[in-house]
């Protein structure tokens, strides 16, 4: 028996999202009373994958075939349940990101093993096992059992933290046989824009809404991210209308994100919008109008136009900072 | 060629939710349902392939696994222009179940192109457009941003963080869409509307499929405290509290 975690890197490194997934799967393994095995696919350097032994990792298994450098969902589910099998894992952990959410699935089918998407704490009891996620887009939470022997759960990022816990560390080749019909899709071409912060990992977001009223008024939410070391975001209305790329609508049908500071400039808080960042650590409102719903999520509210306020907090932040 | 749309019904995006007998339920009264929102940008999509005549696609399908209380959404998507509806007569447990029925009936009846959304609005669970691909062992894209054809030959985008994957693939495959898939829903038309009445629904019965996960109970997040008003000249105030008080700096 035993708990495995599969820690994803980009470009051959970690994220602390797959930090805190070591750290949470490694509470799971205290309590059902086991051990957890951390694996990884890809080619990373000792140093990168010795990062995990700060986290409560002791035993990391590692498939360093340069075929694997980038994510091929097929591929990389077969090696996850080969290797949960080869340890006799009874639990699976992912994180809920875009690569958990396109390898899980097959693993779950692979090994029936129950799968419960977007955990947001530990498991609310072991037996039944029972976990909390999200659902209806962050309006609510609900209780789910997983009947199966094995488990598979993703889990939300920011919802555990990272806990130190340094452990000596053994790195082991897991010996698969990968197969190689199982690359069927091919990538032609790849933009990545390596300067940019990217929102889903961003701890503070700057957004911003209706608002700002024209798309050419950006600047003071662009200066006010770039101080504060923040991603950009906006209101389905302003991606709707082409002000701003899709990537960056966050609410109920766009992005659920979960930063240490959300930041809405002229956002009135519509509740498909509120869904998609209630789980926020912090939020603060910057609007017009006393009564926009955005004050009652909101932890800090200004009333006052996003023009002015906007360029005084940019001020203010840098000030804080010299 | 053949387009397949997985749709699920959902509660409008306005729904205040509520749950009823001992928080185990979610309280439909009063609901308004609707398509899941990127499903019908992905039914928007296909139409879109199927109008432009460089291609060869030739009928897009809508398939639904639930009661028949979803049929007035799939007479929807009919409208919208979908040729054929099925149903698969079943209580929806979970995405393996849901999944499961689906490829039941893809064993039968074969698409090039499967659609799922990325997650379903209520019970996000993200997981349903894998899962059909892994059953019926074929490749998947997910994050897919939009769907091109090229003489039938297959581009997909995929979005990754901060950029995206031009992609190609062979048929069959499934296609897990999100935002950018279509620019706008589209709305049913007066002549779509008469028409979806003529088209086909199909029922067909479920197949038995295990279970794997159930839901017990749900809650309400807690409610947030009030919030703290700061003057629209006090910029230095606000820092301040966000360092020393929210502690988020």
């Amino acid at each position: 028996m035993s708990v495995i975690a599969f820690a994803k890197n980009w470009n051959g490194k970690f994220k602390n999202s797959s930090f805190e997934l070591v750290s949470y799967t490694k509470a799971l393994a205290n309590q059902l009373n086991t051990n957890m095995v951390v694996l990884s696919i890809g080619e990373l350097a000792e140093e990168e994958l010795k990062l995990l032994g700060n986290y409560g990792a002791d035993k990391v298994l590692t498939v360093s075939d340069p075929k694997l450098n980038t994510l091929t969902s097929r591929a990389y589910a077969d090696i996850v349940a080969k290797a949960a099998e080869s340890v006799g894992a009874e639990a699976i952990v992912l994180s809920d990101n875009n690569s958990g959410k396109a390898i899980a699935p097959r693993v779950s089918v692979k090994l029936k093993a129950g799968l419960v998407a977007a955990v947001q704490e530990l498991p609310v009891s072991l037996d039944p096992f029972v976990v909390k996620k999200r659902v209806f887009s962050g309006k609510a939470f609900g209780h789910v059992q997983i009947k199966s022997d094995k488990k598979i759960l993703t889990i939300a990022k920011n919802c555990f933290g990272l806990v130190e816990n340094p452990c000596d560390i053994t790195i082991e080749e897991f010996a698969v046989d990968i197969d190689t019909n199982l690359f069927k899709v091919k990538i032609v071409e790849e933009e990545e824009q390596k300067d940019k912060v990217i929102l889903s990992d961003a701890d503070v977001v700057v957004s911003a809404g209706r608002g700002m009223r024209s798309p050419e008024n950006w600047a003071p939410v662009e200066e006010l991210a770039e101080v504060l070391g923040a991603a950009t975001a906006c209101s389905r209305p302003v991606s709707d209308e082409g002000w701003r790329g899709h990537e960056e609508h966050v609410g109920q049908t766009g992005k659920v994100i979960a930063p240490n500071l959300y930041i809405a400039a002229g956002i009135s808080g519509a509740i498909q919008h509120v869904a998609g960042i209630s789980r926020s650590k912090c939020i603060v409102a910057i609007n017009t109008d006393p009564e926009a719903p955005i004050f009652s999520v909101a932890d800090y509210g200004i009333v006052g136009d996003v023009m002015d306020v906007l360029p005084r907090l940019t001020e203010a932040f840098r000030n804080s900072k010299s | 060629m053949k387009i397949l749309v997985c749709i699920s019904n959902v509660p409008d995006t306005t729904t205040k939710v509520k749950f009823k007998e001992g928080d185990s339920l979610f309280d439909d009264s009063g609901v308004q349902w609707i398509i899941n929102p990127w499903d019908e940008l992905a039914l928007t999509r296909a139409m879109e392939l199927k109008e432009d005549a460089g291609n060869s696609v030739n009928e897009i399908c809508v398939i639904h696994v639930g009661g028949a209380s979803a049929d007035a959404t799939l007479r929807k998507a009919l409208a919208i222009g979908a040729d054929k509806a099925v149903r698969i007569d079943a209580c929806p447990a979970d995405a393996y179940h849901v999944a499961g029925q689906i490829a039941e009936y893809l064993k039968e009846n074969p698409f090039d192109i499967i659609f799922s959304g990325i997650e379903s609005s209520d019970y996000n669970g993200s997981s349903v457009g894998a899962m059909i691909a892994e059953f019926m062992d074929y490749p998947g894209i997910s994050s897919v941003t939009s769907v091109n054809l090229d003489d039938d030959d297959i581009q997909v985008n995929r979005a990754i963080p901060g950029g995206k994957q031009v992609l190609k693939t062979e048929t069959p495959f499934v296609a897990v869409v999100q935002k950018g898939i279509a620019m706008e829903p589209r709305i049913p038309s007066m002549r779509g509307i008469m028409m979806a009445r003529k088209k086909p629904l199909e029922v067909k019965p479920a197949a038995e499929l295990e279970v794997l996960t159930e839901s017990i109970k749900f809650e309400l997040p807690q409610e947030k405290g009030a919030c703290k008003m700061i003057d629209s000249e006090s910029a230095e105030q606000l820092v301040d509290l966000l360092k020393n008080e929210a502690k988020v700096l």
